[in-house]
This record gives C-alpha cells, sequence and structure tokens, in this order.
C-alpha cells in the first residue's frame, strides 16, 4: 500500500515537471512566436519559395519535358531578350497593367464615394457590386468572349440593330481592340476589390473633418482633394500595390478571352511563358520568361512600400 | 447459406475461373482525350467501350476528356510530376515531342498493322522515333472544304474552285453576297494549321530543306502570304483572326459563311439534327454542304489531316493493362463501334477501313475516305516531323505568319522574315 502511494506520488510529481517546463515553454515569448508562424512559414516554404527556387534552377537549363537538360547560364534569358514575341508581350504587360490599374482606381474610388452615402437599398448594391469578384475569372472571361464573339456578339447585334454600326465591331479580332477589351473586362473584374477596400478606408474618416471644412467653406471638391484624399492615400497606395501585383502576373483572363491572339497580339508575360514553357514543353524558357515579372515585381513594391513608410513617419 | 459456405464458394469460384475477383485486381485505365467534335464518339468510349472491356479483360476504364487546345499541357504536367492518366491522346506530331515519356508500343503497331492492311506511311511517321513505335496511331481527321453548294452555285461556281485564284474570285463573289469564306487565323490546334501550312505548300514554301536547314523566307512563300492577304480582305470572314476551331463549325451552321477548313464535324452536326439545321429555304442543311480538298497552287494541291495517337506513359503504373486495352480497342469489330458513329468525320490509320460499308451510307463523305492515304507531306517538310517541327507547329509559327500579314501587323515581307527568324531559333 505505502509502496502504492509512493509510485503515485513519484508519477504525480514527474506529471508536474513536464506541465511546467510545457508552461515554460509556452510562457517563453520567442518559442510561441516559433510556435506560431512555423505553420505559416512551412507553407510559405513549400508553396512559394520552393516552387521560385525550382523555377530559378530550371531557368538556368535546357530542361524540356521529359530531358532533365543540362546547365545553360543565362542563354534562356538572352533569347527571351531576343524573341519579338517575349518584347511584344512584355510592352502588354507594362500597357495592360498600367491602363487596368488607373480605371480600376478611378472608377473603384467613384464607386466607393458613391457607397458611402446613405441610400435605400445600400446593403445589396454593396453586396452586389461585388459579384464580379467572386465569379470565377474563367466563367467570367468566357461570358465576355461571348459578348466580344467575332461572329454572334451582343454588343454588335445590339449596335447594329440600333443603327449606330453599319460592320461588326472587331473586338477580338484585331490586335488594338482585343487588348483594350482584355483591360476593360479585368477593370470590371477587379474595380469591386478596389472600390470596398477605399469604401472601408473612407468609413473610418471621420466626418467631423468635413463638417469642419465644410464651415470653413470648402466645396466638396475641396474637401475629397484635401481631407479624403491624404486620409485615404495610404489605403489606396496598398491596394494599388496588391492589383499591380495581380493584374502584371494576370494569366486566366487573357488565356480564356484571346489566348493570346490574334496573331500573338494580347500575350502577357504570364501567358506567353505558359505557352512556351507548358505548352511546348520548354521548361527552362518559360521558367526564364516567367522570371522577367520578378524583377519588375519587385521594384514597384519596393518603391511603394518605401512610399508608404515615409508617408506614416512623415 | 453460412458465412463459410460463401467463402468457400467464393475461393472455389476464383479457383475455377483461374482469375481475381474484379474489385480485387485494381486494373484501371486512365486514358485522356480531347473532347471529340462528335460527341457521340465520346459516348461510344464511356457508354459501350467501358462496360465491354470491364467485360472481356476486367479493365476499369476510365475516360477523361478535355479542350483540345490543352492536351500538351496536360501531357507536359504529367510528365514532369510523373503521374497521371495512363494512356494520353497527343495530336499530330506530339509523339515527337514527348518521345521519352512513352512506352515502347512496337509489337501492338506491328500486329495491327499486319493484321488491318498497314499503317498509312503519314501515321507512321508521326508515331515511330528512332525506329520505335512510340505511340499508338488511333485515327485520323481529315481537313477538306465544307462548302455551301447552292450559294457556290448563285455566283457560278458549279464545282468547287480548283486552284487558289479561283477560289479568291469565287469567294470576292461569296463576299459581296454576304456569304463570306470562313477560316481561322487564331492560334488554335487544328482548323488554323491544316490550312495555312497546305497554303504554304502548294505555293512552293517549305519550312526547312532537306537538311534542316531553315528556307522559310522564299520567294514562294512571300508569294502565298500575299495571296492570303489578298483573299483575306477580298473573301473571308474577317473575325476569323480571332477564331478557334469552334468558331467556324458555328458560324457554318448558322448559316454565316459559304465555306471553311474543317474535318467532317458540320456535316456530321448538320446530318444529325436535320430539323435544327435548316437552309434559307427551309430544307435540311446537309443536303446541301460539300467537301472538297483545298485548291491548287502553282505548287500542286496539299491537304493535311490531324493525326490521333495514343502514349501510353512510362511513369504509368499499369502499361499492361493500357497496352491490353489498347489491343482490344484496335480489333475492327471494337473500333468499328466508334468509328461507325463518326460517320467518316475520323477514320481509321489503317488502310482496311477503306472498305468498310459504311461509305455507302453517305456519298457526301466519299472525299474523306481516303484523303489520309492521299496525303504526301507533314510539318518540318522538306525535313522529318521531328521535335523541332512539333515545336514550331505548338508555337503556331507558320500560322501567325500569315495573321500578321492579314491584320496589317506587319507587311508580307516583315512577318516571312520574322517567321523564318523564329524557326531558325528553334532548328538552330
Amino acid at each position: 500500500m505505502g509502496r502504492g502511494r509512493a509510485r503515485q506520488d513519484l508519477h504525480l510529481r514527474a506529471e508536474q515537471v513536464r506541465v511546467s517546463r510545457l508552461t515554460r515553454l509556452l510562457e517563453s515569448e520567442k518559442a510561441l512566436a516559433a510556435a506560431l508562424l512555423a505553420p505559416g512559414v512551412a507553407i510559405l516554404v513549400i508553396f512559394i519559395a520552393y516552387p521560385f527556387v525550382m523555377a530559378l534552377w530550371y531557368s538556368l537549363t535546357s530542361i524540356r519535358v521529359g530531358d532533365p537538360g543540362h546547365f545553360v547560364g543565362l542563354d534562356n534569358f538572352t533569347k527571351a531578350l531576343n524573341d519579338l514575341i517575349f518584347q511584344q508581350a512584355f510592352k502588354n504587360t507594362v500597357f495592360y497593367t498600367f491602363w487596368a490599374t488607373i480605371f480600376k482606381l478611378a472608377l473603384g474610388m467613384w464607386l466607393a464615394l458613391l457607397l458611402n452615402r446613405s441610400f435605400r437599398f445600400k446593403r445589396i448594391v454593396r453586396a452586389s457590386m461585388l459579384l464580379p469578384f467572386i465569379i470565377p475569372t474563367v466563367l467570367s472571361a468566357f461570358a465576355w468572349r461571348w459578348m466580344f464573339d467575332p461572329t454572334f456578339s451582343v454588343m454588335n447585334w445590339a449596335l447594329y440593330h440600333g443603327g449606330i454600326i453599319t460592320d461588326r465591331l472587331p473586338f477580338l479580332s484585331s490586335g488594338d481592340w482585343a487588348m483594350w477589351c482584355a483591360v476593360l473586362v479585368n477593370t470590371w473584374r477587379g474595380m469591386p476589390f478596389f472600390a470596398i477596400t477605399l469604401l472601408a478606408g473612407l468609413q473610418t474618416i471621420s466626418p467631423d473633418l468635413h463638417e469642419a471644412a465644410a464651415l470653413d467653406g470648402a466645396n466638396a471638391w475641396h474637401r475629397f482633394w484635401n481631407v479624403t484624399w491624404p486620409l485615404l492615400l495610404p489605403v489606396t497606395l496598398v491596394v494599388v500595390v496588391f492589383s499591380v501585383i495581380q493584374t502584371f502576373s494576370d494569366f486566366q483572363l487573357i488565356y480564356v478571352l484571346t489566348g493570346g491572339g490574334p496573331a500573338n497580339s494580347t500575350h502577357l508575360i504570364a501567358t506567353y511563358a505558359y505557352q512556351i514553357g507548358v505548352g511546348s514543353g520548354l521548361l527552362g524558357e518559360g521558367a526564364a520568361l516567367s522570371l522577367f515579372m520578378f524583377p519588375v515585381l519587385f521594384a514597384v513594391v519596393w518603391v511603394q512600400l518605401r512610399y508608404l513608410k515615409r508617408m506614416e513617419n512623415g | 447459406m453460412k458465412r463459410r459456405d460463401l467463402l468457400k464458394a467464393g475461393i472455389a469460384g476464383i479457383l475455377v475461373s483461374r482469375q481475381a475477383p474484379v474489385f480485387a485486381q485494381a486494373n484501371t485505365v486512365h486514358i485522356l482525350r480531347w473532347n471529340d467534335f462528335v460527341p457521340a464518339a465520346d459516348k461510344v468510349l464511356r457508354e459501350v467501350f467501358a462496360p465491354e472491356v470491364q467485360k472481356a479483360l476486367g479493365i476499369k476504364l476510365n475516360v477523361e476528356t478535355i479542350n483540345a487546345n490543352d492536351l500538351p499541357a496536360r501531357a507536359t504536367a504529367a510528365i514532369q510530376s510523373g503521374s497521371g492518366p495512363d494512356i494520353i491522346l497527343l495530336l499530330n506530331n506530339y509523339p515527337h515531342l514527348y518521345a521519352s515519356a512513352g512506352v515502347d508500343v512496337s509489337a501492338l503497331a506491328d500486329e495491327v498493322g499486319k493484321a488491318q492492311g498497314g499503317i498509312y506511311a503519314p501515321a507512321v511517321r508521326l508515331n515511330k522515333v528512332g525506329g520505335k513505335w512510340v505511340s499508338m496511331p488511333w485515327s485520323l481527321v481529315p481537313s477538306l472544304v465544307a462548302y455551301r453548294k447552292s450559294w457556290f452555285d448563285e455566283v457560278g461556281a458549279k464545282s468547287f474552285p480548283k486552284t487558289w485564284q479561283e477560289y479568291l474570285a469565287t469567294g470576292k463573289k461569296l463576299k459581296a453576297n454576304k456569304h463570306p469564306i470562313g477560316q481561322t487565323l487564331g492560334n488554335t490546334f487544328g482548323d488554323a494549321p491544316t490550312f495555312t501550312y497546305p497554303l504554304l505548300w502548294s505555293f512552293g514554301g517549305q519550312e526547312v530543306d532537306g537538311k534542316g536547314k531553315v528556307v522559310l523566307n522564299s520567294k514562294a512563300t512571300l508569294q502565298s502570304v500575299k495571296f492570303m492577304v489578298q483573299f483575306w480582305k477580298d473573301a473571308c470572314d474577317e473575325g476569323g483572326l480571332a477564331w478557334d476551331d469552334s468558331n467556324n463549325n458555328r458560324s457554318f451552321l448558322s448559316g454565316d459563311i459559304s465555306a471553311t477548313v474543317n474535318g467532317a464535324s458540320i456535316y456530321v452536326a448538320a446530318l444529325n439534327a436535320p430539323d435544327k439545321f435548316k437552309t434559307e429555304k427551309g430544307e435540311p442543311l446537309h443536303t446541301d454542304i460539300l467537301h472538297s480538298p483545298l485548291p491548287a497552287g502553282p505548287n500542286g494541291v496539299h491537304n493535311y489531316h490531324t493525326a490521333h495517337n495514343h502514349m501510353v506513359m512510362k511513369y504509368s503504373k499499369n502499361q499492361k493493362g493500357a497496352i491490353e486495352f489498347l489491343r482490344w480497342a484496335h480489333k475492327p469489330e471494337n473500333l468499328e463501334k466508334w468509328i461507325v458513329v463518326q460517320k467518316g468525320y475520323a477514320v481509321g490509320t489503317t488502310k482496311v477501313w477503306e472498305k468498310h460499308p459504311m461509305w455507302k451510307d453517305y456519298p457526301v463523305m466519299a472525299p474523306f475516305k481516303t484523303a489520309a492515304a492521299g496525303q504526301s507531306r507533314l510539318m518540318g517538310h522538306a525535313g522529318e516531323p521531328n521535335g523541332k517541327a512539333a515545336e514550331a507547329w505548338n508555337k503556331f509559327i507558320v500560322t501567325v505568319m500569315y495573321a500578321q500579314a492579314c491584320s496589317g501587323k506587319m507587311t508580307p515581307e516583315e512577318s516571312v522574315k520574322w517567321a523564318a527568324g523564329e524557326l531558325g531559333k528553334i532548328y538552330t
């Protein structure tokens, strides 16, 4: 009986020591931080760092489908720089990103200002505004493709029967038209993201500031430019950074809408890299093409974040 | 019956049949193919082949179909990851591009060829790499011109134009009558290159010479591009720059275009739905459709027919089952079920199918019967249809050469020079 009691005590003490060790470990900020960060870091390493390093390695080799290839240094990058389609794809990507971001920002801001007002069915309107952002891009791009169809475009049909045009508009069959159509669809898809984020930013601005400015005689434009815009700038910059990253690396929309055509006129870096790397099996060349996105995006993000930091400090 | 009796009966059954029960075999074959332009053919694979091969060989057939333009991407992903379908449908000369990933099916190809009057020469060149069959030819989809007989009659063309110049003259009148010729020049796998390569060849242009040296930048190529620019403006629906392989089907069936290069899927669709597709006079549309080879150029008549090949993948854990399935499927009594529903849209790759009685039922399809036998050129001409030719085909270089000139993006001279330069990068 006595021995049994002693053994029980021993177990209890060992358990207490174990618990106190665990408690100490959890109470250590460093250990807790590491434990909490570990899953996130693991995900980043597996899904972002590893593919990125693999892409870097691939870009330096002649790997093609079914053939591991060999080290070729910067040959794939040199080849890309001399590739006329890639040059065009690069220009297209910059054009597409620039104009789509400008339109998304302007229209998103306008929409946010409208939605910040009180009106009937405000909640329903706000919710429905998000639809383009919620619908899978592949589906919405297919719907737009039908609307721009060279033969059966509903827009051509409406314009023709409305007496506005006498011949079909070449929505997707002219390179320039197709590029602007892609910008339009991207704007339609991305504008709600801008609007809803800017709306959240607008709601943090105290109405007192507007009232004070109004009392000082500021009109609507002055109130926007001198009160709303400066206070909204940090949020705007963050949204623009996100949008530039997403738009510059866009793939789905162009792949479905134009497939890079007509005559390679609407290829973006991502779609062309896919055609070369995955479609043609030239994995090394495809990886090199896609890596051209990295320094550009890095520079954009770095400049914008630096500006943001300066603003916060200032 | 007691549990013990049931077990005894089961074991006795296995011993008698000398075969494990189906559930224990796990003999599944996953085949990846395109969404067939004749949907009834996919139905045969799923609803006839699958149960019959299960019964005959105990193989559970899993048929997956995707857009044909996405097949190369799926093949690349599967090969690189070492997992995916056991059999992948590869079009044209893609077997050369993925040669190292294919199981040697020489025994099967020899067996089928021997039993069925021989495999067509183009199919042999497309599937044999280094003297070894890396994939098994399954079918050929001949590409010919489908045209509206009555509309051609209206402009005085009592038969299909024999030369490109005659076709241009007829096309001008057709376009003036609001019945343009429809042709895709988009980045798409079938109807674009099956038009542009033969056009190039018929004017005497070629990608490379017999030694693999790029010779595309030639007077003949330039002539063909200049002709195409005029043909495009005067005779074609200019929306074709943005078409994929399905746009011309829709445009033809809806009465927008008068002619287009196509497999016979337009005719087969019209034949299968006579109440849906009608002429402006209310007649079934199929009664007003005829087929013809492409017109002749200074260098003769050329056509290209899309080859469909099955590659048994090296990474497959069931290579034996996959080959057994193909052996079973290529038996005439089985393949016939798939061939017949195609009504001539896809033809067999062996000569025996030319004699099939089905051709008597569809006289309009007669040009398709021997089209594959008459094919003399393949991509990469006058060289081999090798991996480099596949890369050029996959990058749409020849098609884009015409598209750039037709869209005004480049002059014909600039576009030919560009295309020759792009080919040069591949053939270095």
